[in-house]
């Protein structure tokens, strides 16, 4: 047999950190209730930007490093400006990021190291949902899909079972595979 | 009244304790709420059989000796096994006495009961792992015409009503209960959340035999990376029937079984389900994969790949296209939920400062934490991965006595075998 890697995975996530930090909720669990939160403004049509600039987490607020904007629209087959993706596509967008950072980190943490993690998502929706043509069409997704192409020192085996852990620990899978209570009210 | 260890509960697992306090000269008295295996024989719907083979059920002393090794004992003959055992052990025994309180008492306890006040040195909690149903809190919505069960209300199809049955939950008890339910014609849909997936024999010989042969069933809490999550480890999909069918979601769609994702909500009359069925099966799959790569190793370093049957994989659990996320219950004529989503141990009555903040007793592998001279046994992987089946509590049993008998100034038991 040959000796490919003798020197620890590195795919640049702090996984001991995250563990200690695991430990330390055990201790104060109020702690770990966060907040995430974005802000939106209507600019013109179906355009819209939305900001994050912080969020609160830890008992306290922490700002990001800087203000991220997006920037959401709506295509030109709906008659729209198309001056920027979706905002079901950032949706998709949210569960692919989710999903490889959860590679990454799951990856790192059984010592495997990762060459490429590439992942293409697909979402199905009949438009008969929103457009209120069909009441027993859904708004949302029908259906998502994810496709991984991972290049990695591991067995196709191991692999798999990375993304299905990844899965298993991912906020954005568990937002659109369950039901959450959202509330909206007008200020 | 006066004793130095009190044990509450004359199951298995208290008799074996008896067995060995008795070979300790521990002196010592059993306090039992009904008559010995009081839950076997309250507690269990009437087709229920023991998932693990007769030839494994072993306690401290006594072992099953009839001319079955390969069949799974139903109720009567699991309350007439420990009855036995009883007899053999022979403990100081106090039937039909309800523990309404334990507390601290000095350097000992005070056990409180409905027939008078024990003070102990010592108290081995032997209650059982299974007392109390855990139901969702959002039970409470389910629409007026559904009549719910849980899996010790429920004793056999008849006694439901007619028509569909939502079965929550697809653990062993699920699986087993919408299998019956299922074949007596009230048409069951499935609840699948974590589960965990077994055949019942694998390269000839049962999973269970595996699992002892390889050692899977001996590792110990205090070698495990994460002893909180293997606790909580959901029953295997297994059941205990002579044919040694294995019962697990393929076998209940073959059976017209419909499965979905796990119920997350009732609104409305309507369930809702989680859209995550795929991901469950796959880790289920996964996780059986690799359970059965490692007694293919096991087999493969004893030299015995000649002398047991061949490897085998099992084909990934079917899901069909887009399981349902929603089930009106009305329109799709559920009657009855069963909710098998999982027990937990009843600590109410234990008055001492030794739950955490959801109620789960601190326990370094059935030492109780913090509290000198109180233990508890027949938790799931209370020591060892066997802990919660029969054969898993003499090893248990005898480590307890080991630390009690260390603290009460007697000498511990001899080790078996």
């Amino acid at each position: 047999m040959t000796t490919t890697s003798e020197k620890p995975a590195e795919n640049g996530v702090n996984v001991e950190a995250l563990l200690n930090a695991r430990d330390a909720l055990g201790e104060t669990p109020e702690a770990g209730k966060f907040m995430w939160r974005a802000t939106n403004e209507w600019l013109h049509g179906t355009h819209s930007r939305s900001s994050v600039t912080g969020y609160f987490g830890l008992g306290e607020e922490h700002p990001h490093k800087s203000t991220f904007g997006f920037e959401s629209d709506h295509p030109l087959v709906f008659a729209a400006e198309d001056n920027a993706a979706t905002p079901v596509e950032i949706v998709l967008v949210g569960l692919a990021s989710c999903l490889t950072a959860g590679v990454a980190a799951v990856a790192q943490n059984r010592d495997i190291q990762l060459r490429s993690v590439k992942a293409t998502v697909e979402g199905d929706m009949d438009i008969q949902g929103i457009l209120g043509a069909d009441p027993d069409v859904r708004n949302g997704f029908s259906g998502i899909r994810v496709k991984y192409d991972i290049d990695a020192d591991a067995t196709p085996d191991e692999i798999e079972a990375l993304v299905a852990q990844s899965q298993k620990r991912s906020a954005v899978f568990d937002i659109l595979t369950n039901p959450t209570n959202v509330t909206v009210v007008v200020g | 009244m006066r004793t130095t260890t009190v044990v509450v509960g004359a199951g298995h697992a208290g008799l074996a304790v008896s067995h060995y306090l008795t070979a300790s000269s521990i002196d010592h008295v059993l306090i039992e709420r009904g008559e010995v295996a009081n839950s076997w024989r309250t507690e269990r719907w009437e087709s229920l059989r023991l998932l693990t083979p007769n030839w494994q059920a072993r306690v401290p002393g006594f072992a099953y000796d009839g001319d079955d090794p390969d069949g799974f004992m139903d109720m009567t003959e699991v309350v007439t096994f420990i009855e036995r055992y009883a007899r053999l052990v022979a403990p100081s025994l106090q039937p039909h006495t309800t523990v309404e309180s334990v507390r601290r008492n000095g350097t000992g306890y005070q056990v409180v009961t409905d027939r008078g006040v024990w003070h102990a040195t010592t108290v081995v909690l032997a209650t059982g792992g299974c007392n109390i149903p855990k139901v969702p809190p959002f039970a409470a919505d389910l629409p007026g015409f559904v009549t719910s069960f849980t899996p010790m209300q429920y004793t056999k199809p008849s006694a439901l009503p007619d028509g569909g049955v939502l079965v929550v939950g697809a653990s062993a008890s699920g699986v087993q209960i919408a299998e019956e339910v299922h074949g007596s014609g009230r048409p069951v849909t499935l609840a699948v959340g974590e589960h965990v997936r077994m055949p019942r024999t694998y390269r000839g010989k049962d999973i269970l035999w595996w699992m002892d042969q390889t050692g899977l069933h001996d590792e110990r809490y205090d070698e495990i990376d994460d002893i909180g999550r293997a606790r909580r480890v959901p029953a295997p999909q297994l059941v205990g029937k002579p044919e040694r069918t294995t019962l697990d979601l393929n076998a209940l769609t073959d059976q017209g079984v419909r499965l979905v994702g796990r119920l997350v909500g009732i609104a409305d009359g309507k369930a809702l389900f989680s859209g995550s069925l795929r991901n469950k099966c796959t880790l289920a799959d996964l996780k059986l994969g690799r359970l059965l790569d490692t007694i293919d190793e096991w087999v493969g370093s004893n030299g015995l790949d000649g002398q047991v049957g061949p490897v085998q994989r099992f084909a990934p659990t079917r899901v069909e296209e887009s399981p349902p996320l929603v089930l009106d219950l009305a329109k799709g004529g559920i009657g009855t939920v069963i909710w098998a989503t999982g027990f937990e141990p009843d600590h109410s009555w234990l008055h001492v400062p030794v739950l955490d903040r959801k109620g789960r007793l601190c326990h370094d592998g059935g030492v109780v934490s913090g509290s000198p001279g109180l233990y508890r046994i027949g938790l799931n992987f209370l020591r060892r991965r066997k802990s919660s089946f029969i054969h898993g509590t003499g090893d248990d049993a005898c480590d307890l006595v080991g630390h009690l008998a260390a603290r009460v100034g007697a000498r511990p038991p001899d080790r078996p075998g």
